[in-house]
C-alpha cells in the first residue's frame, strides 16, 4: 500500500519545531522565576501566580507542551504499533490525557485567584 | 587475523550462525575484501557480493564490526579482531553476506531517480549555470550501496514507507537539479507523515556513508522547500 499523499507530515513537523521553540525559551524562563523567589507558604505561591501575564504564559507553554507531546507520541504509536483499532484507542487515550491535563491546568492556575 | 563471519545457509535448514576462522594474511595495505576473498578461496561456500573492488560500485557494503561499510575500501590493519563480518542489518539475508536489496530498491524508485523535463530537447546539452551545478555536490556521488538505509531505525521499523536516507538524498538531488521540471510533483511525493517525516535526525546515515555524504543534510533541505512552499 502507498500510504503518500496524506499532505499532513510538514504540519505537524513545523508544529513539533514551533512548540520545542516556545518551550526552550519559557521553561528556563518560569524556571528563573520561581527560583527567584522561592515561596515557602500559600500566601507566597498566590503572589507568585497574580500576575495574569504569568498565568497566561504557563496555560501557552502548557498548550505547546501538549501539542509537542501529542505529535511526539503520534509518530512513536506509527512506528511501533499496527493494529489499527489499538493505535486509534492510544491516540484517543493521548489526546484525551492532554486535554484533561490542560482544563486541570486553568483550574488550577485561575482557582487560586 | 581471527575473523568472525555470519554464515546462512537456507537450503541447509539450519539457522544462521557465526563461524570463527583464522586466516593467515599481513594487513599492511591490505582490505577487508582481500581477506574475505582470501577465505573464499579456502571455503568456496562463503557468499558475498562484489565487483570493483575499489569503492565506486557499491555491492560489498557489509557490517563490519558492527557498522556498515564497503568490504573493498575497509583497511584490514584498522579493524580490532575479531573482525566480525555481517550482511547489512534490516533487510532479508538471501544467503551469508548477501542480503534481498529490494526493498531499498523500492525506495529508491519511487523517488523517480531520473531527470523529468518535458521540454523538447535543445540541440545540445541543457547546460547549468557552474552555481546551479553546484547544487548537486555531495547528492550525485551517492554509489547506492545502501550503508546508509540500512543504519536508520526509522528504515528498520518502516522499509515499506519510509523512503530511507538514500533515497532522500536522491529525491533531493533531482529537486535541486536546475533542468528538472518535476518539482512540485517530487515534493507532493514526500509531503505525508512516514516518507520523509519519519526522518527523526538520528544520524546513522552521516556515520554510516563510505562517500563522506551528508543525507541528513539534504533531508533538511527538503524539509526546508516543503516549509517554504507553506508558508
Amino acid at each position: 500500500m502507498n500510504a503518500s499523499g496524506a499532505h499532513t507530515g510538514t504540519g505537524s513537523w513545523l508544529i513539533q519545531r514551533a512548540t520545542a521553540g516556545v518551550l526552550a525559551l519559557v521553561l528556563p524562563g518560569l524556571l528563573v522565576y520561581f527560583l527567584i523567589a522561592l515561596p515557602v507558604d500559600f500566601a507566597g505561591w498566590r503572589v507568585l501566580f497574580a500576575p495574569l501575564w504569568l498565568r497566561v504564559s504557563m496555560l501557552l507553554a502548557g498548550l505547546a507542551l501538549a501539542l509537542h507531546a501529542w505529535i511526539g507520541m503520534r509518530d512513536i504509536f506509527m512506528d511501533y504499533v499496527r493494529p489499527v483499532g489499538l493505535r486509534l484507542a492510544l491516540y484517543l487515550a493521548v489526546i484525551g490525557t492532554l486535554a484533561a491535563t490542560l482544563v486541570w491546568l486553568a483550574a488550577v492556575l485561575w482557582g487560586v485567584a | 587475523m581471527k575473523f568472525r563471519l555470519y554464515r546462512f545457509h537456507p537450503e541447509s535448514g539450519e539457522k544462521p550462525f557465526m563461524q570463527d576462522i583464522e586466516l593467515d594474511i599481513e594487513p599492511a595495505g591490505k582490505m577487508l575484501l582481500d581477506a574475505l576473498l582470501a577465505i573464499k578461496a579456502q571455503d568456496e561456500t562463503l557468499s558475498l557480493r562484489r565487483s570493483c573492488r575499489e569503492g565506486v560500485c557499491g555491492s560489498d557494503a557489509v557490517n563490519v564490526n558492527g557498522k556498515n561499510r564497503l568490504a573493498c575500501i575497509t583497511p584490514l590493519s584498522e579493524l580490532k579482531q575479531p573482525i566480525e563480518v555481517r550482511p547489512l542489518p534490516g533487510l532479508p539475508v538471501i544467503r551469508d553476506l548477501i542480503v534481498d536489496m529490494e526493498p531499498f530498491y523500492k525506495q529508491y524508485r519511487s523517488i523517480k531517480p531520473y531527470l523529468i523535463n518535458d521540454a523538447p530537447e535543445p540541440e545540445v546539452e541543457r547546460l547549468q549555470s557552474p552555481a546551479d551545478r553546484a547544487l548537486l555536490d555531495g547528492a550525485y556521488e551517492c554509489i547506492l550501496c545502501g550503508c546508509c538505509t540500512t543504519a536508520c531505525p526509522s528504515f528498520w521499523w518502516n522499509p515499506d514507507t519510509f523512503v530511507g536516507p538514500a533515497g532522500l538524498l536522491q529525491a533531493y538531488r533531482f529537486i535541486a537539479d536546475s533542468r528538472d521540471e518535476a518539482t512540485a510533483e517530487r515534493l507532493d511525493n514526500l509531503e505525508d507523515p512516514y516518507r520523509l517525516y519519519r526522518c527523526r535526525g538520528i544520524m546513522n546515515c552521516v556515520d554510516a556513508c563510505p562517500k563522506g555524504l551528508n543525507p541528513t543534510e539534504a533531508i533538511g533541505r527538503i524539509k526546508s522547500l516543503l516549509v517554504k512552499r507553506r508558508v
